[in-house]
C-alpha cells in the first residue's frame, strides 16, 4: 500500500526502435500522472538557418538529409514549394511519377515500422531479429516488402537513401515504360503480402484505449493524398495550404530540441496514417477498403495502437497505386520543365509516411533562399504523444515497472516518431510518485 | 556450456552509435534486407537502439559511429564510446567530415539558433560540427552520404576475417567511365565534382544527367585547383563554386580549403 502512495517514475533514457534520439519521462503517484515529458535530445542541426543563401536547385538534396528514412518527403515538399513560388506547371506524367516515387517511400517506411519497429511490441520481442527466431516467415515477408519499396526508389532515383532524381520542375531523369514494368511482378506479390499483413496485424491484441482526436491530413477529392490537396481536420478545418501558418503555431518547450506544433486555439492534433485514413477513406481503392472492412477497422479509428493496422492498409494502397501508375505510365515529353528564376514565396505540404510535412521558402531574384520554414510530422505529433501518455499511464500504473515502461514505449511507437526529422528534435522517462 | 551457447559467445559483438545525423547510414544496415538475418547470425548485434530494445553492455568488438559531434554532451559521450570499442568505424559524411550541419562552422552559431528557436536559451550546442576523428582515434572512415551498404558489409567482413578492407580511394570518374556514362562536364558543360570526389556511390548522378555533388567527400589527393579553374571556364561564379564544395562534406579539409579560396577571390 505504501508503495502505491509513493512517487514513482518511468524513465526511458534512450527510446529504442524509433528514428533518432529521444527519451521519455513520466512521473506518477498511485495511478495519477503528475508529469509527462517526451524529451528530444537529438542534437539540433538547424537546417532552416544554413539553407539561407543556398540556391533553390540545391535545396531538394539538402533537405533530404533531414531524414534518412523519408528523404523523398522532404524532396517532394521542397520541389512543390518552389514550383508554387515560381508558378511552374509540371507535366501530368511527372505528377504521376512523383506519386509512384512516394509509393516507394511509403512501402519502404511502413514495412520497416510495421515489421521491424512496431510488431515486436505486440509479439513480445525486443527486436525483429529475435522475433525472427520464432516468426522467421513474418520477418522475411516484411524485409521483402521493404525491399520492393526500395526497388521503386532506387530504380527512379539511383539509390534507396537520398535518391538523386528529384528536381524543381520535374526529375533529372525519368524511367522508361519498360524500366517500370520490371517492378510489376514484385508489386503484385507485395500487394498480396500487404493484404496478408493487414490480417496478421489486425489479429494482435490492442489495449482498450480510444480518444477524441483532431486528425489533420491533406485531402484531395480524386485520390488518396500524396502531394496535393487541402488541409482538412476531423473537427471542421478546411484550408488551402498557404493558410497553414494562420492556423498552426510552433512552440519551443524547454525539454525538447524539437519545436512542438499546435492548432491555434485548439491544442494538439494528430497527423499520419490514422489521420489520412479517417479523412480520406472514400478515396482508397476498393481493395484497401475491403481489407479494412474485413479486419473490422471502423471509422473513425481512434485507438492509436491500431495504427499498425492502418499502416498495413496503406501498404495495400501504395502497392495497388504503384501498379496502376506503372500500367498507365508513358514517358513525358521532357523530364522537367525549364523555368525562369525570380523572387517569390512558395509553400507546400505533402504526406510523408509519418504525416503532413509543411515547407515554406522565400527566394530572391537569383533564386537564393532568404527564409525557410520546415514543419515535420513528428513536431506536430509530439504534443499528442505526450497527451496520450497522460491518459494511458493510469491503465498500466499497476503493472510491474519494466512492463509499464515497455507499454509506454509502445504508446510512443504508435506514432512512428522520427526524431531526426523533428530536430532538424525524443527521450521516455517514467517517474512514479 | 552447450555448443550453441559457445558459438554465441564467440560471435563478435557489434554496436551502433548515433550522434548528429539523419539516421540514413545506420538504416543502411537494415537495408541489407536479404542479408540482414544472415548478418545477425554471424555477429551479435549487441547495441543498436534504432532496431532493438535490448542493449547489451560493452565492450564491443566493433563500434559503428554515425553522426557528427555538435554538443558538449556528445563530445564526452564519444570518449566513452571509444573506450568500449576495440575497433571504431566512423560511417557516413557526418561522422567522417561533420556533415551538412558543419555549414554552421562558418557562421555565428547563436544567430543560427535564434533563427530556428524562439527560446535560444534552451538550446545547448557547440560552435562547430566536427567529425569523430577530431575527438578520438578512429580505425576506419567509411565515406558517403549515405554510405554504400555493400561497402559496409565489405568492411565488416574484412574486420571479422582480420584482413584489410577493399575500399577504393580513387575518383568517382573511374566507375563513371566504367559504367559508360558520357562525361556531363565535357559533353553538357554541367559542373561536376566527380574529378575530386571519392568513388563508392556507383557514379549515380552523371547517369541522371547531373553533376556529382560530392557526397563521398574528397578523393585521395584531389586537384581542387584545377577543378575550380574548369568550373570558372564553364562560367560559374566564385560564390557558386564555393557552394558546390560546401555540401555534405564541406568541412573535409580539401573541400574546405577549396571553398575558402573561392570566397577570398
Amino acid at each position: 500500500m505504501s508503495e502505491a502512495s509513493k512517487h514513482r517514475t518511468i524513465k526511458v533514457n534512450t527510446l529504442t526502435r524509433v528514428e533518432g534520439e529521444g527519451a521519455l519521462f513520466i512521473q506518477f503517484k498511485g495511478d495519477r500522472v503528475s508529469d509527462v515529458k517526451l524529451n528530444i535530445f537529438e542534437p539540433p542541426r538547424m537546417f532552416e538557418a544554413f539553407l539561407h543563401g543556398r540556391h533553390l536547385t540545391e535545396t531538394p538534396d539538402i533537405v533530404a538529409r533531414i531524414c534518412g528514412i523519408c528523404p523523398i518527403a522532404y524532396q517532394m515538399s521542397a520541389v512543390h514549394a518552389f514550383e508554387r513560388a515560381l508558378n511552374i506547371k509540371i507535366d501530368p506524367m511527372v505528377r504521376m511519377l512523383r506519386r509512384l516515387f512516394y509509393c516507394g517511400e511509403w512501402i519502404e517506411s511502413h514495412a520497416l515500422h510495421v515489421f521491424m519497429l512496431h510488431a515486436p511490441d505486440f509479439l513480445g520481442y525486443p527486436d525483429a531479429i529475435q522475433m525472427a527466431r520464432d516468426h522467421r516467415a513474418v520477418v522475411e515477408q516484411g524485409l521483402r516488402l521493404k525491399k520492393i519499396g526500395n526497388r521503386i526508389v532506387s530504380l527512379m532515383g539511383g539509390r534507396e537513401i537520398h535518391p538523386v532524381c528529384a528536381a524543381v520542375g520535374g526529375f533529372y531523369k525519368v524511367p522508361s515504360e519498360s524500366d517500370l514494368r520490371t517492378l510489376s511482378e514484385d508489386l503484385k506479390w507485395a500487394l498480396d503480402a500487404s493484404l496478408a499483413t493487414v490480417k496478421l496485424v489486425a489479429g494482435f491484441e490492442f489495449p482498450d484505449f480510444e480518444r477524441d482526436y483532431e486528425f489533420v491530413a491533406l485531402s484531395h477529392p480524386g485520390e488518396y493524398p500524396f502531394n496535393e490537396g487541402r488541409i482538412v481536420s476531423s473537427k471542421g478545418l478546411n484550408i488551402f495550404v498557404p493558410e497553414y501558418e494562420e492556423h498552426f503555431v510552433e512552440r519551443h518547450v524547454k525539454h525538447s530540441n524539437a519545436l512542438q506544433s499546435v492548432l491555434n486555439g485548439r491544442g494538439p492534433y494528430f497527423v499520419g496514417p490514422m489521420a489520412r485514413f479517417n479523412l480520406n477513406y472514400p478515396q482508397l481503392p476498393e481493395v484497401a477498403r475491403q481489407a479494412a472492412k474485413d479486419c473490422g477497422l471502423r471509422l473513425p479509428v481512434s485507438n492509436p495502437f491500431r495504427s499498425i493496422v492502418v499502416r498495413a492498409v496503406e501498404l495495400v494502397f501504395a502497392c495497388w497505386e504503384a501498379l496502376q501508375i506503372i500500367g498507365d505510365y508513358q514517358v513525358p515529353e521532357a523530364p522537367r520543365v525549364d523555368f525562369e528564376v525570380r523572387a517569390g514565396v512558395g509553400c507546400a505540404a505533402t504526406e510523408a509516411p509519418r504525416g503532413l510535412l509543411y515547407h515554406r521558402y522565400k527566394i530572391d531574384e537569383q533564386g537564393l533562399i532568404q527564409f525557410a520554414k520546415i514543419v515535420p510530422p513528428t513536431s506536430q505529433n509530439q504534443k499528442q504523444i505526450e497527451d496520450d501518455l497522460w491518459h494511458f499511464v493510469p491503465q498500466v500504473a499497476k503493472l510491474p515497472a519494466d512492463e509499464a515502461t515497455w507499454k509506454c514505449e509502445q504508446a510512443v511507437r504508435n506514432y512512428d516518431p522520427c526524431i531526426s526529422c523533428a530536430t532538424h528534435a525524443l527521450r521516455v522517462n517514467i517517474q512514479r510518485s | 556450456m552447450s555448443s550453441k551457447r559457445a558459438a554465441a559467445a564467440k560471435r563478435p559483438k557489434i554496436a551502433v552509435f548515433k550522434f548528429a545525423s539523419c539516421d540514413g547510414c545506420q538504416l543502411s544496415l537494415l537495408e541489407l534486407e536479404d542479408d540482414l538475418l544472415a548478418l545477425a547470425d554471424a555477429v551479435d548485434i549487441a547495441y543498436f537502439p534504432e532496431a532493438s530494445r535490448s542493449m547489451t553492455k560493452g565492450p564491443y568488438d566493433i563500434g559503428l559511429v554515425e553522426g557528427s559531434i555538435t554538443t558538449h554532451h556528445d563530445a564526452e559521450r564519444i570518449q566513452q564510446v571509444r573506450r568500449q570499442c576495440r575497433k571504431l568505424i566512423a560511417i557516413g559524411a557526418c561522422a567522417t567530415a561533420g556533415g551538412i550541419q558543419a555549414l554552421r562552422n562558418w557562421h555565428d552559431v547563436n544567430q543560427f539558433i535564434s533563427a530556428v528557436y524562439a527560446s535560444p536559451e534552451h538550446i545547448q550546442t557547440l560552435k562547430s560540427s566536427t567529425p569523430i576523428a577530431e575527438h578520438v582515434p578512429v580505425d576506419f572512415e567509411l565515406r558517403g552520404c549515405p554510405v554504400n551498404k555493400y561497402q559496409l558489409v565489405e568492411l565488416l567482413g574484412a574486420y571479422l576475417a582480420g584482413r584489410k578492407p577493399s575500399i577504393p580511394t580513387y575518383s568517382v570518374c573511374i566507375p563513371c567511365k566504367r559504367r559508360g556514362t558520357v562525361c556531363v562536364m565535357v559533353a553538357k558543360k554541367i559542373p561536376c565534382l566527380g574529378p575530386v570526389t571519392q568513388a563508392g556511390c556507383g557514379a549515380i548522378c552523371p547517369s541522371f544527367n547531373r553533376g556529382c555533388y560530392g557526397c563521398y567527400g574528397p578523393m585521395e589527393s584531389p586537384n581542387t585547383g584545377a577543378l575550380t579553374a574548369a568550373f570558372r571556364i564553364l562560367g560559374e561564379s566564385d560564390r557558386q563554386i564555393s557552394r558546390a564544395y560546401r555540401g555534405f562534406n564541406a568541412w573535409a579539409w580539401q573541400f574546405r580549403k577549396a571553398s575558402e579560396e573561392c570566397e577570398r577571390s
